[in-house]
């Protein structure tokens, strides 16, 4: 049977869809919401064994997407955008009493133990939950509600939730990560939370290190074991192995300690990828050369990758820009969008590189999905 | 009373391809009020031009005749009768 690769590419300016059937040709779809950003993408996949009338294939892909004049919205498309669904009431509206307005989606997650479920983390800092596919999402309370919110402020993109990891060994457990504010978790499916970010860094805050408030960019959990977990953060590369009691510095050995994102092997244990700018004040590759820097001993070493990416080369990567999904086979394969417009993969684990687009808008997001 | 509201291209879609919609107000009614009335017929557009807070989106320009409402009484600007409502988006994005 034939695979296909989707690659869902949302940009500053529209939504670029690029098809893969395994020839190594990307075929370029978009753009989609011209106009309108992009920052998530989430695929949710039909299940394996659906028959019947309706049974399909073709996985549903999720957009947030926001408009500089009429704001957010969230839609989706289960045609590979032929047509697009969107609520007319909006799928997510801050309830009334709250006293806000959405301003943007950050993160949308198809959840992958759950079908019919999506999480979606926003602007300003709340998580959300859809059971019906993402047509209308409720807030979380226990977050929204939390005691630390007094602490959290907007990082420099505003203040967003962007980062949601289910556990795959217990559908009880979720993990969020906030800019600013740090890494929280919940073991009751969401009814309370708690701050787990001791030991990262948060180098803009006064005073002795800090239980919350840091700037985490990006988590990542570990193929191998789900309370092991990468962190880029606002300065500084950290690893958990118990689930966030306790961070550790993993940076040795990188050029740089800033960055936006990480991403871990989704079937090998203590792989994991980050791609270095040179520091907060200094947005940039270190020596104008864009590299990815791959670890398969869960941090204590670092290589980067061996060819495809450029030098002279003075973009970023930001946050959601990066993606890897299984190739299949045990392997990664991996997709990264610059703010330059270029769109990069990797099928050997981030060695080497090839072009999948060109003279895009800004990159903001990619989400892989193979079937 | 009736009252006009002039859509800008983006949002006719929304309005089932209106480039007007002639909406009976109540007299003496807000801006407020109009919107509410066309988010029953409407949600989607009204959705676009004013947040789940009721205050008018930040890059949205709402004129009452040829007065833009902030410089009045934002949504709570009361419609004279047989007034225009023009939507416009703002000079924004890059």
């Amino acid at each position: 049977m034939s695979v296909t690769t989707h690659l869902a590419i949302g940009t500053r300016k529209g939504l670029w869809l690029a098809h893969d059937d395994e020839t190594g040709r990307w075929s370029l779809d978009g753009p989609h919401w011209l106009m309108q950003e992009v920052p998530a993408v989430t695929w949710a996949v039909p299940a394996a064994d659906a028959t019947g009338p309706g049974a399909t294939t073709v996985p549903r892909l999720l957009v947030g997407v926001r408009s500089e004049h009429w704001g957010p919205t969230v839609a989706a498309t289960a045609d590979l955008g032929g047509s697009w669904q969107e609520p007319d009431h909006g799928a997510i509206r801050f309830p009334e009493g709250t006293d806000s307005a959405l301003e943007r989606v950050w993160q949308l997650v198809a959840d992958p133990q759950r079908p019919g479920r999506v999480w979606a983390g926003c602007e300003p800092h709340s998580l959300w939950r859809s059971d019906d596919g993402g047509s209308s999402f409720a807030i979380n309370q226990a977050l929204w509600e939390h005691p630390h919110k007094k602490d959290w402020f907007p990082g420099g993109g505003g203040a967003c939730l962007h980062t949601i990891l289910t556990d795959p060994s217990d559908d009880d457990r979720l993990l969020v990560a906030l800019s600013t504010g740090g890494v929280y978790r919940s073991s009751d499916s969401g009814q309370s939370w708690q701050a787990a970010s001791r030991g990262i860094r948060a180098d803009f805050l006064p005073g002795a290190e800090p239980d919350h408030g840091q700037c985490v960019h990006k988590v990542a959990r570990d193929a191998g074991d789900p309370l092991r977990l990468y962190a880029q953060n606002h300065g500084g590369v950290f690893r958990t192995d118990d689930g966030g009691d306790r961070w550790v510095s993993i940076d040795d050995g990188l050029p740089a300690d800033f960055g936006f994102t990480v991403l871990a092997h989704p079937t090998t244990p203590g792989t994991a990828w980050v791609i270095p700018l040179v520091a907060d004040v200094q947005r940039l590759p270190p020596d104008g050369r864009l590299r990815v820097w791959c670890t398969t001993d869960a941090g204590a070493s670092w290589a980067p990758n061996e060819s495809g990416l450029p030098d002279d080369y003075w973009g970023v990567v930001l946050r959601d820009a990066a993606a890897v999904t299984t190739d299949g086979d045990g392997g990664a394969l991996l997709f990264l969008g610059t703010r330059n417009g270029w769109v990069y993969t990797s099928a050997d684990g981030g060695g080497t590189f090839t072009e999948v687009a060109r003279h895009l808008p800004d990159v903001l997001s990619v989400r892989a999905v193979r079937v | 009373m009736a009252v006009t509201v002039l859509l800008p291209g983006p949002l006719r879609a929304d309005a089932g391809g209106q480039r007007a919609l002639h909406v009976d107000a109540a007299d003496a009614g807000t801006l407020g009020d109009l919107l509410d009335a066309v988010a029953a017929a409407h949600p989607a557009l009204e959705r676009r031009i004013r947040d789940e807070t009721g205050q008018l989106r930040r890059f949205v320009n709402v004129f009452v005749n040829d007065d833009e409402v902030r410089g009045l009484q934002g949504v709570d600007t009361v419609l004279p009768a047989g007034a225009t409502v023009h939507v416009l988006p703002s000079v924004a994005g890059g």
